[in-house]
């Protein structure tokens, strides 16, 4: 059987979610920033016309505000995220098997299944249209490959309406249609390979799907030789539809403004361990290696620049927040300098095993079934009364270091204080 | 419909609930009623209840239906007192519901939200205030309009 696979995905995301509730920012250029309000990371249709491009830092497009009436926010990652839960809940009612791949986007495979695929994706553009305000592009193909690439021609083919199909093409038209597009467009290409390929005369998606896939293989990698397999319609990759526990687990954040002190580092590094410890135990597992990693700011060329990290390995793998804080600050004690102004700094739990495999060593004392009573009570409280009711000191206070978010909207769909208004 | 009904705070400590209770995975929004029979067990004799446990009444089992679509808005102003929704009421938007003349609705307006009765007579679209003092406002395509939601319910604290 031919698998049909659709990837959906909402519109300028961010942006969209923002404009639900608050439709002063309809038809003008927006923009949503990055964590710390650094970067450019959703950009409305308007300001996509402006020339903005993604990724680009703040302070680079600041003269639109006043020369063309642009509009930043910062990101409301509690909206975002509920907006997302209600989207992907949606999006899975319509086929037998899901794969959520980002915040924004889903795979669905509606392989087996009767009926014009397109037709289904005019139904999701039409239901989540108007559940949810978002406008969503469907792309379908034979393969995921061929579902990204049919979705960004969704998105850029405004014949299409949103809906693109490579059925709905003959053969011919679907290689006439590749050769106007840029190899970079592939999923898993992007702008690191793309260089490499088109020094090779691979410069359009049709140059890709002729290539030789055993040549890909060679000089790339399997997964460059599986891309061919996949834009020739041949489906390699499956739908990961059960979410597999995650191997690391990041968390870091940029600072509201330039660190100087141990201490401030010590606080911000104890609350992201915090998270990340959360997150650990939350997919049953424990780890043996925290990574600990700073940056001062590459967009200071004047200041003197520093980006150290450290893994500390722990004797015995665990889950138990105090543990992992006490690596923390360890490995961070031991790549501190002064003299640097940081940025940001992030901590990385890498060598996870699932916490029932966890092997003893001598030296372990007899406490650990308190320490998991310890860690899973705190959870607990922390998933009733809300994020750091209980928490540990060492992150600080009043944590004058966190981030700065200006412009953020309110949480209009999980905060009662911060419900949108009707008059 | 009208609720008397104090909004739940999330975050407030007042609200006592048992750690060990499973809590809902579901959206922020819904809280699910906490099953029957989940607490301790007494040490004598057995409940006479244990065999006929049911789930307790969960209110937003009856005032949102269609969880996904289901907004909660706050109300600013006393252009509805006629229909019951006054100031600082909550309004329970469903945007899954067809936005039928006769009913209230939330529609954008000129880059705002508004909550009015919606009157459609012969092709035209009327938003009509439920208090003498506002004039109804019949929109048309200059206004920058849009039906945003049905409202469902509203939730009234006397």
């Amino acid at each position: 059987m031919t698998t049909t696979i659709a990837l959906v995905d909402g519109n300028n995301f961010y942006v969209s979610c923002e404009r639900v509730f608050n439709p002063a920012l309809e038809c003008r250029p927006v923009v949503v920033l990055s964590n710390n309000d650094g970067c450019v990371v959703s950009r409305s249709n308007e300001a996509k016309a402006l020339g903005i491009r993604m990724g680009v830092p703040f302070f680079e497009i600041r003269s639109f505000i006043k020369s063309h009436g642009l509009t930043w926010l910062s990101s409301n990652y509690a909206l975002y995220g509920d907006m997302s839960a209600r989207m992907m809940a949606l999006l899975g009612e319509f086929a037998p098997r899901q794969e959520i791949y980002s915040i924004d986007e889903c795979f669905l495979d509606f392989t087996g299944t009767p009926g014009k695929v397109r037709d289904h994706g005019r139904s999701i553009r039409r239901r989540v249209r108007q559940y949810l305000g978002i406008t969503t592009c469907t792309g379908i193909g034979t393969s995921k490959t061929l579902a990204k690439l049919a979705n960004h021609v969704a998105k850029t083919h405004r014949q299409y309406q949103g809906v693109f199909d490579w059925e709905q093409l003959s053969l011919l038209e679907q290689e006439a249609l590749m050769d106007t597009l840029d190899v970079g467009e592939i999923w898993g290409i992007g702008r690191r390979l793309s260089p490499q390929l088109k020094a090779m005369s691979i410069h359009t998606v049709l140059d890709m799907k002729r290539a030789n896939a055993t040549l890909m293989r060679k000089r790339f990698s399997v997964l460059l030789q599986r891309t061919v397999a996949e834009l020739n319609g041949e489906s390699c990759m499956n739908l990961d539809d059960v979410a597999e526990p995650k191997s690391q687990i990041l968390a870091s954040r940029s600072f509201g403004r330039p660190v100087t002190a141990l201490q401030e580092l010590r606080e911000a590094a104890s609350s992201h361990i915090i998270r990340a410890a959360e997150r650990l135990r939350s997919q049953h597992s424990s780890c043996s290696q925290v990574t600990v990693f700073m940056h001062t700011n590459r967009f200071r060329n004047n200041d003197p620049q520093y980006n150290p990290a450290i893994l500390v390995p722990l004797t015995v793998a665990t889950d138990d927040t105090r543990r992992l804080i006490a690596a923390a600050m360890s490995g961070l004690e031991s790549i501190y300098r002064t003299g640097f102004r940081y940025k940001k700094i992030g901590v990385m739990l890498t060598g996870l095993q699932p916490v029932h495999a966890v092997q003893d060593d001598l030296f372990s004392t007899v406490e650990q079934p308190r320490a998991t009573r310890l860690m899973s009570t705190m959870d607990r409280i922390n998933r009733i009364y809300g994020m750091n009711t209980a928490t540990f000191a060492s992150a600080g206070i009043d944590q004058p270091w966190r981030m700065q978010t200006a412009q953020k909207s309110p949480r209009y769909t999980t905060s009662w204080n911060e419900l949108p208004q009707a008059r | 419909m009208t609720y008397s009904s104090t909004p739940p705070r999330r975050s407030s400590p007042s609200r006592r609930i048992p750690i060990g209770v499973p809590l809902s995975p579901a959206l922020n929004q819904t809280r699910q009623a906490l099953p029957l029979g989940a607490g301790r067990v007494a040490a004598g004799f057995p409940s006479p209840a244990t065999d006929h446990v049911e789930q307790r009444l969960d209110l937003s089992e009856y005032l949102v239906l269609h969880p996904e679509a289901t907004f909660f808005l706050r109300v600013k102003g006393d252009s509805m007192t006629g229909a019951g929704i006054h100031h600082g009421d909550l309004l329970i938007v469903d945007r899954s519901l067809s936005p039928a003349s006769g009913r209230v609705v939330v529609a954008t307006l000129n880059g705002e939200l508004t909550v009015k009765r919606l009157q459609r007579s012969r092709g035209k679209l009327t938003l009509k205030a439920e208090n003498p003092a506002y004039p109804d406002l019949a929109v048309s395509d200059e206004h920058d309009f849009q039906i945003w939601g049905v409202v469902a319910h509203v939730v009234h604290t006397p």
